[in-house]
């Protein structure tokens, strides 16, 4: 049985206007240490399915409107307050883009850490807590965590800005880690570090990994199974052999031609998507893709495309898929 | 020197003009050994570019130390043509591209435009500059003015501009059929602005009506496409680019892309193109400068570069970059560590302490940038051992052939 099961979820927003739709009929599942990636350019509702998982939608303006979340047997959805306490930070946690954010300025990091650990912990004693933190930034990697722990986050490099987050997310192994565009702000060559970092935690500890990026390059290296998301909506989800081989959806196509390769001839124009991503407001009717697709027709306008079960465990939401299957390079 | 005029390489035989233009002032060793050759300089020569930015402590702020943002850097850069700086942040690519319009004020070195020092220019001297070198930022949002119409942000330019333009330039700019000229004259400066900022938005791929809109209206993409227009307004030689596609989604930056390889095209511009993705850079770049706190540690063709990297940093950099291939998941070379404080740079190779082949003598001597040329590739690289590493490690190689 799949350890999340995230069904129809649907999320809308109320803005000063209108309410609008962010997230439509999500559905996809995540096994047991398994790592998923979800991938979409900026708008397209993958932070807001975290949030939505985590139970942390900004309110009221965020509204869980249909579907639900299983994990565990149980619908998150369904939990009081303090029960979703009881499953953040020790069944599933969460990392974020920019841990500047995240972590507060004006506090130390041992402080910070120690803060959590009190809330899971809180029957050790403050030396015992110290020891435990040391160990915790030691296993991330960050060298002398001792003295770490009196600094300010301020002090320290983005890339072991990260680390502590992942330090702190790690003092319950959690059985999911959500990690929400955790490289993005990163070098490459730190962005490699944090890669290997989260893949060896994972090895160890055998928790599932949602790692949400733009990047498919990033995708490519670290997925097993990947969800491609488009206005809201799951376009595309198969295992990262195949969506990569063989894109069906032609948003998928569209985004995997669009990155200029490092084999490619320089100079030479890349291709491109024609449009940007409609907003929320304005939402094209039927497939959200079709005033950017090469192969819409009359259906696409009227009909919203269902995720055809195109192979085992590989769903494609286009009513015309099977042009992609003759379509492969 | 010699790599410089290798990388340069732009004697010509037929104009005196140009050369005696130079102040004599200026004449440095390079030029006077070509001196009986008559010589075109190349649009863009550095030398020895050096920044410090002074740390300042204590209530009554004291100096006590200097950040070596950029140090000791040179190159040069002919008509048309792109260089990419690439390097991860804080190595000082983007003061790199503030110096070359003067945005900041270098502390040693000189920035040749055209054969022109923009070091020690005046203000009036600078503006003239500016007509003919602009600069695209990250971005757009914070470098468009807000309160301002998409129109009288880019009528801004011509505004300035006009005022101080030669009448022989102003002919050139009208270039066109004989009624169109006549046409042009009877304009009134305000109808003629009016057209310019909707050819302007034309050629960037915005619709006309864009003009009357505030930039918060636009998307990501179109707001970099209306900095672009910005920057092309006056027809300039050289615009660089800093990260200037770096914050947009794939499918517009693809898009983003290709409008300045079409302008480059078009308007024979040559483009600093500063960003830290590498797949990005080698896409629109001739030559690709490898920059690592503050120095360059290789320049290359952008062919070469990813196919045979001589700097065991640029290796390590190429490892870095995700492939968008599952089936190669690759052994990356993970450098250990953050870049160390520009404040305190390692002494020797600054790359020394996180390079898994350093020996003694990196951390003992500086090594320059010399001609790294072997059979197959050329290119120049800061590395003592660089022709016994026989780089690049495999994998690297495999990315290239791909």
């Amino acid at each position: 049985m799949a350890l999340l099961q995230v069904q129809n979820l649907s999320v809308s927003f109320d803005t000063d206007e209108a309410t609008v739709g962010v997230l439509d009929d999500v559905t996809f599942q995540l096994a047991q240490g398994e790592t998923l990636g979800v991938v979409g350019e900026s708008g397209c509702g993958k932070s807001v399915t975290s949030l939505a998982i985590m139970g942390l939608l900004p309110k009221p303006a965020g509204r869980v409107t249909g579907g639900e979340i299983v994990f565990g047997g149980d619908d998150l959805l369904s939990y009081r307050p303090e029960q979703m306490r009881n499953i953040r930070g020790r069944r599933i946690s969460m990392i974020f883009q920019e841990p500047m954010t995240a972590l507060n300025p004006v506090q130390r990091i041992g402080r910070q850490l120690m803060e959590t650990l009190q809330l899971h912990r809180p029957q050790s004693n403050k030396y015992e807590q110290i020891e435990i933190c040391v160990e915790l930034l030691d296993r991330v990697g960050i060298p002398e965590p001792r003295q770490r722990l009196t600094e300010y986050p301020h002090q320290l490099s983005g890339g072991m800005r990260q680390r502590v987050m992942i330090a702190m997310a790690l003092i319950h192994v959690p059985d999911i880690l959500i990690a929400d565009e955790p490289t993005t702000a990163l070098d490459v060559t730190i962005q490699a570090q944090i890669l290997e970092l989260i893949e060896e935690l994972q090895r160890e500890n055998g928790m599932a990994v949602i790692f949400i990026t733009h990047d498919l390059a990033v995708i490519a290296e670290i997925a097993d199974r990947v969800v491609v998301m488009y206005a809201g909506r799951v376009a595309e989800e198969a295992t990262a052999l195949e969506l990569f081989s063989q894109p069906l959806h032609p948003y998928t196509q569209g985004l995997l031609n669009s990155i200029p390769s490092l084999g490619g001839i320089p100079k030479t124009q890349l291709k491109t998507i024609r449009g940007m991503v409609p907003s929320f407001a304005n939402m094209p009717s039927g497939c959200r893709f079709r005033n950017r697709c090469e192969r819409a027709q009359q259906i696409c306008a009227q009909e919203i495309p269902k995720y055809f079960g195109a192979k085992y465990a590989r769903s494609v939401a286009c009513h015309f898929w099977q042009d992609s299957v003759v379509d492969v390079k | 020197m010699s790599f410089l005029a290798r990388l340069g390489g732009g004697c010509q035989m037929n104009d005196i003009k140009k050369r005696n233009e130079i102040d004599s002032e200026n004449v440095t060793e390079n030029e006077i050994y070509i001196e009986n050759v008559s010589y075109i300089p190349p649009l863009l020569e550095v030398q020895g570019l050096t920044k410090l930015f002074p740390v300042k402590q204590g209530i009554i702020p004291r100096t006590v130390g200097q950040v070596h943002a950029v140090d000791d850097i040179s190159f040069t850069l002919e008509r048309g043509e792109t260089l990419g700086l690439v390097g991860e942040s804080g190595c000082g690519k983007s003061t790199v591209g503030k110096s070359l319009l003067r945005l900041v004020q270098p502390t040693h070195g000189s920035v040749m435009f055209e054969g022109r020092d923009i070091v020690g220019m005046n203000r009036g001297e600078l503006r003239a500059l500016r007509r003919d070198v602009q600069i695209i930022f990250q971005d757009p949002f914070e470098s468009l003015n807000s309160r301002h119409t998409v129109r009288k942000i880019l009528s801004e330019p011509f505004i300035i501009h006009r005022r101080g333009l030669k009448a022989e330039e102003k002919q050139k700019d009208e270039q066109g059929t004989e009624a169109e000229r006549k046409q042009n004259e009877t304009l009134s400066p305000k109808a003629e602005r009016e057209k310019k900022v909707c050819e302007l938005l034309n050629r960037v791929g915005l619709d006309e009506s864009a003009a009357n809109r505030y930039p918060h209206e636009f998307s990501g993409g179109q707001r970099q496409r209306i900095g672009i227009a910005r920057a092309i307004a006056l027809k300039p030689k050289l615009i660089v680019c800093d990260e200037a596609v770096s914050a947009l989604d794939v499918s517009v930056q693809s898009q983003i892309v290709n409008l300045l390889l079409d302008l480059q095209q078009e308007m024979d511009l040559a483009l600093i193109f500063i960003a830290h993705d590498l797949a990005v850079v080698k896409h629109v770049s001739d030559k690709i400068a490898v920059m690592y706190l503050g120095q360059i540690v290789e320049t290359s063709t952008s062919e070469d570069i990813y196919r045979a990297p001589k700097h065991p940093y640029t290796e390590a950099l190429i490892s870095a970059i995700p492939v968008a291939d599952p089936t190669r998941r690759p052994d990356r070379i993970v450098l250990k560590g953050d870049v160390p404080s520009p404040i305190f740079p390692p002494s020797g190779c600054r790359f020394h302490t996180r390079c898994r082949y350093a020996l003694p003598r990196c951390s003992e001597e500086t090594p320059l940038l010399e001609l790294a040329t072997d059979n197959s590739s050329g290119g120049s690289a800061a590395c003592f051992f660089w022709e016994d590493l026989k780089l690049p490690h495999s994998q690297t190689k495999e990315i290239a052939s791909k």
